[in-house]
Parts: structure tokens; C-alpha cells; sequence
């Protein structure tokens, strides 16, 4: 009887507000719409046979991405911003990783501090980093260096390494390193074997960000790529001032899929990473 | 333990012991930090030192003093805002426009997503997170995309006029490219998920129970929305909302590329006047930046909380 009660109020319930609630999911559909939309409206535009941009499309067609495979400088440009944002990532990962390791498991003084000095990219605005990083580059005479933009996107996106890492170490069990140091592994084979299994899909989540973080970024690359290091989004700001022809549209396309899959992977491995903790707990294997 | 008399021998050995205990731990604190300091030093580098070193620029470029400061604060004419007269100058008043789209785009985030948030977090789990795919691609997909795809939209011959026009409520494409409506509605857009995020997991944390507590002891719906509800979601309204305003401080792509000639925020104008050469008072005004946006974030953290708050929502 204790169950049927609250059943047979909430079913009441349910009947009186039924407009109210009409309306709530009316204007929710509204807005989900309103932020799906402007990304979904890019990729028929890129699709189109007109010569101009057009939603709905008249038509279908390749001719923009045709254009963007045929010019030398698109191509090269998303080249660039494929070995920029591997750069990124590899020394982001790394260096996130370490200092995760320590900030969440040290008990040193400073750590706050330090840890808010990591991640603190995160919030300063991202001009205040672009011009920081132009003036002292400019004195170094590296502006337009690939390389040197990739060091300040790895500034950047070490913030996101330190946040998923330290995310899965917060929930790791220390006391399954205990047992393998108990068993006789030294420090390294316990990271190596016990450690670094179960630390990894928020060190791969992180290092999916550190990429995406230095394949998106504009403002940086907008001050120090020069003429040396033009990426694909600087290309395409270039592209936007002079002409808006749909190849942008193809271009955005491209960079639309290439977030979404990257993305999708990190979200992918971060459930699996909760799913793998929560097995660590109960004692289940077959995760 | 108390109850062991204690010989000055075991105690000596205690001591001793003690000793070496807090010897080994001040050796594993410092493996700890080891670990730390390759990123910590990559970051002074690459990051801590350049920024730092652009902010002194304001005090020593061209020359040492002042300077900048007196030509940012120097007053040239008096602005009409909510009936006060305030002293202001061209670059004050790009302070004050941005302070001001910020808010504006602060509060109609809110005001979308409170509800998106409420409804997600109140319906099943499994239809949530489909529904929550709509706010993460957008999330995922990258400023100056989004940007452009408000170009395609609202542009003179864009969708959004063609829609109008078809329908019969304008005859000529309507100016919404480059104002401040379109503005607005760009920065809102790009904002949202920053929003219905942290106001979702507040939610999904809260018990449903104690609303229906209150229901059943008679109260009306609005006021258990009014008196616990909305106090209960307050610190995902404080972390959204501080959010939401410091990244839009400071926002370049989408203003410069969307907005009117008259909607210059503050990035716009440290790049334009980096481009003509004034890198100290570009810096000037960076540090300008910097500081309202620490000063907004130790209000909110020292009003609100924030932090606390945050490690609250962890349930």
C-alpha cells in the first residue's frame, strides 16, 4: 500500500499541469533546435550545386569540395594543422599526465597553486595569451615557426590533459598498487602493468583534447602563424574576410566531422573509463 | 596507547622513528613534485613569462610610467548610460560595450537553458543523453564554424531573410548580418552548452522528494519552484553564469566577424591596436581585461562560492 499512494498522486499530478509542461517541452525542442541548427545548415550549404551560398541547396553537388582538394593552399594549410595539433598532443599528454600524477596523489606545499597555474589557460581570455606569446616570440624572431605554434598551443591545451588524467585518478584505488608492490613490482612495472591500464582512458581522452583544442585554434595562430605557419583556421578567417564562397562551407564540413569523431571518441572512452571504476569497486572482471 | 607507561627508551625509539617516517614521506612528496615540475616549467615559459611579460609592457612601453594608463583614462566626452552621466573616452566606451553585451548574454543564457536543464534533467536517462548529443555537437564544433554558419543565416540573402520573406512578414531582406542583435544571437548560441551543462548536473543531483514533500504538505507548485528548487540549483546558476560571463569578455572571432561597426569588444580593439604597432597600450588594455575578469571571479567566488559549490555538486 505505501507503493500505491505515491503512484496514485503522481498520476494526478501528471493530469493538472499538462499545459504547463506542454509549453516546457515546446520551448526546450526550440532552443535544442536553435543550437543544432547553424551546424547543420553548413554541411547541405557545402553539398550545393549554386555558385553562391544558398539554404535550402538547389541542388546537389561536389564542386566545392573539388575546389578545396584542387588548391595547393587549402591542403597544405590542413596538413599543417594536422602535424600541429599531433605535436600538441604528444607533449600536452605527456606533460599532463605527469603533473596530474603528482597534484593528485602529491600532499606537497603549493600544490593549489600550482595547481591553478596548470589549468589557469582555461579561464585568462585567449587574447591576452595570443599577444603574451606574439610579443616574446616576436623578440625570439620565431613567428611563423609550425613548431614554435604548436609550444603555445601545447600551453594551451595542457589544461585538458590535467583535468581528464586527474578526473580518472580521482577515482582510482591506490590500494591496487599497494597489492602489486606487495607482490613484488617495483614502482615503474606497477605504473607500467597497474597504474597507467587503468589511467588510460582519461590519459587518451586528454590527449583527443589537446588535439582538437590546437586543431580548432584561431586567436593564437591569428598572431604568431605569420606567413610560415598559415593553419586551417587562419586560412579560413583569411578566407571569410575576402570571399564567403561555399568552399568554406566545405572546409567547415571538414572540421565539423573531424570534432564530432574526435569528440565522440573521448566521450566513448570516458564511459568506459567510469565503467572500469565502478568495476574496480564492486570486484567485477568482466569489464 | 595512552594507557602503555611509556619508558624513556621506547619513547627515544619512537622519536626515532617518527623521524625517519617523516623523512620518507618529505622524500616521496618530493618524487610528487618531480612529477610537476616539467609541465610547471613548460608553462612559465610558453605562458606565465610571456603573459607576464606583455603586462609590464603597459608600465614601459614606449618609455616608463604612466603613460598608458593616462591615455586610456584620459576623459574627452561624457556618456548617457541609464541616465547617468558617465566621463568616458572611445576606449572606455569599448569596455562599457562589452561589460554590457556580456550581460546581456549572461542573463538570455540563462534564461534559455534553465528550462532546457530542468527538462533534462527530469526526463529518463537513456532519452537525456540523446537529447544531450544536441547541446555537445554544437559544444564540439569549433567558434569560427559557428561563426560562420550565423554569416550563412543571417546574411541579406541567407536563410533567415528568405524565410521571412516567403512567409510574407518582410518584403525586403532585413539588415541582421553585422548589428548587435546578431551579436546576441551568435554569442548566446556559442554560450548555451557552458550554461545548460553545469545547471544539468546540479539538477540531476537534486532529490525529487523534497518537492514532493512540499507538494503533499499543500504547497503550490510555484512556490516549491520558488522556495526550493531554485534555491537548490543556485550554485549551478552562480558557476554557469561566471562562466558564461568571463568567456564572453573575452570574445574576438564572433563579434568581428557577425557584428556591427559599433560592436567592438575589448579583444578587438588589443588586436587592432597590436596591428598598428601600440604594444603598450595594447597591453594596457589587456591588463584592463585581465583585471575585470579576476575581479568578477573573486566576487562571484567570495559572494557565491563557487568553488565550494562545485565540489557540492559532486554527489
Amino acid at each position: 500500500m505505501s507503493a500505491a499512494a505515491p503512484a496514485a498522486s503522481a498520476a494526478r499530478q501528471r493530469k493538472r499541469p499538462a499545459i504547463g509542461k506542454i509549453l516546457l517541452y515546446a520551448f526546450t525542442a526550440l532552443v535544442l533546435f536553435y543550437l543544432v541548427f547553424p551546424v547543420f545548415v553548413v554541411i547541405p550549404v557545402s553539398f550545393s550545386s549554386a555558385q553562391y551560398l544558398a539554404f535550402p541547396p538547389p541542388g546537389f553537388s561536389l564542386q566545392w569540395y573539388e575546389k578545396y582538394f584542387d588548391r595547393r593552399d587549402w591542403i597544405d594549410a590542413t596538413w599543417l594543422s594536422l602535424r600541429i595539433g599531433l605535436i600538441t598532443a604528444f607533449l600536452a599528454t605527456i606533460l599532463g599526465t605527469l603533473a596530474s600524477l603528482g597534484l593528485v596523489r602529491g600532499r606537497f606545499r603549493g600544490r593549489n597553486a600550482i595547481n591553478a597555474f596548470l589549468v589557469s589557460p582555461l579561464i585568462i581570455p585567449a587574447i591576452i595569451v595570443a599577444i603574451g606569446v606574439y610579443f616574446f616570440y616576436a623578440r625570439l624572431q620565431i613567428v611563423g615557426s609550425p613548431f614554435a605554434l604548436a609550444l603555445a598551443h601545447t600551453a594551451l591545451a595542457i589544461p585538458f590533459v590535467v583535468i581528464n588524467v586527474s578526473a580518472t585518478l580521482y577515482g582510482f584505488d591506490e590500494r591496487l598498487e599497494y597489492a602489486a608492490m606487495n607482490l613484488g613490482a617495483n614502482r615503474w612495472q606497477t605504473f607500467r602493468h597497474v597504474t597507467l591500464p587503468i589511467i588510460k582512458p582519461g590519459v587518451f581522452a586528454g590527449a583527443l583534447f589537446a588535439f582538437i583544442t590546437s586543431f580548432d585554434e584561431l586567436i593564437v595562430a591569428l598572431f604568431i602563424s605569420g606567413t610560415g605557419a598559415v593553419t586551417l583556421p587562419r586560412k579560413m578567417w583569411d578566407g571569410l574576410r575576402q570571399e564567403i564562397d561555399p568552399t568554406i562551407a566545405a572546409v567547415s564540413t571538414i572540421l565539423i566531422t573531424v570534432s564530432v569523431a574526435v569528440l565522440l571518441s573521448a566521450e566513448l572512452l570516458r564511459q568506459r573509463s567510469e565503467r572500469m571504476r565502478t568495476s574496480t569497486y564492486t570486484g567485477d572482471n568482466d569489464a | 596507547m595512552a594507557s602503555i607507561p611509556a619508558s624513556p627508551n621506547s619513547e627515544a625509539t619512537a622519536n626515532v622513528q617518527r623521524k625517519r617516517f617523516r623523512s620518507i614521506q618529505r622524500r616521496i612528496q618530493l618524487r610528487y613534485l618531480l612529477l610537476v615540475i616539467p609541465a610547471a616549467t613548460f608553462l612559465f615559459f610558453f605562458y606565465g613569462y610571456p603573459v607576464a611579460a606583455m603586462l609590464a609592457r603597459s608600465f614601459n612601453d614606449p618609455a616608463w610610467g604612466l603613460e598608458n594608463f593616462e591615455k586610456l583614462f584620459r576623459v574627452t566626452r561624457h556618456e548617457n548610460w541609464f541616465g547617468l552621466s558617465i566621463p568616458s573616452n572611445g576606449y572606455l566606451r569599448v569596455f562599457m560595450i562589452t561589460l554590457r553585451i556580456s550581460t546581456v548574454v549572461t542573463v538570455l543564457t540563462l534564461l534559455l537553458a534553465y528550462p532546457v536543464a530542468y527538462v533534462l534533467s527530469s526526463i529518463r536517462p537513456s532519452r537525456a543523453n540523446i537529447l544531450l548529443i544536441f547541446v555537445l555537437v554544437p559544444f564540439w564544433t569549433s567558434i569560427l564554424v559557428r561563426s560562420y554558419a550565423w554569416m550563412v543565416l543571417l546574411g541579406r540573402e541567407g536563410t533567415i531573410n528568405r524565410i521571412l520573406i516567403r512567409l510574407g512578414i518582410n518584403d525586403d531582406p532585413v539588415q541582421l548580418l553585422n548589428t548587435r542583435l546578431a551579436v546576441y544571437i551568435g554569442m548566446v548560441h556559442i554560450l548555451l552548452p557552458f550554461m545548460i551543462l553545469p545547471l544539468y548536473s546540479v539538477m540531476k543531483g537534486i532529490d525529487r522528494n523534497y518537492m514532493r514533500a512540499a507538494e503533499n504538505l499543500g504547497a503550490k507548485p510555484r512556490h516549491v519552484f520558488r522556495h526550493i528548487f531554485l534555491p537548490l540549483t543556485l550554485p549551478g546558476i552562480a558557476a554557469g553564469c561566471l562562466v558564461v560571463f568571463i568567456l564572453s569578455l573575452g570574445f574576438y572571432i564572433t563579434p568581428a566577424l557577425i557584428g556591427g561597426p559599433r560592436d567592438v569588444m575589448i579583444s578587438m580593439l588589443i588586436a587592432q591596436q597590436v596591428n598598428t604597432l601600440n604594444w603598450g597600450f595594447a597591453s594596457a588594455l589587456a591588463l584592463g581585461l585581465l583585471v575585470i575578469s579576476m575581479a568578477i571571479y573573486l566576487v562571484f567566488n567570495r559572494v557565491l562560492g563557487v568553488e565550494r559549490l562545485y565540489g557540492g555538486t559532486r554527489s
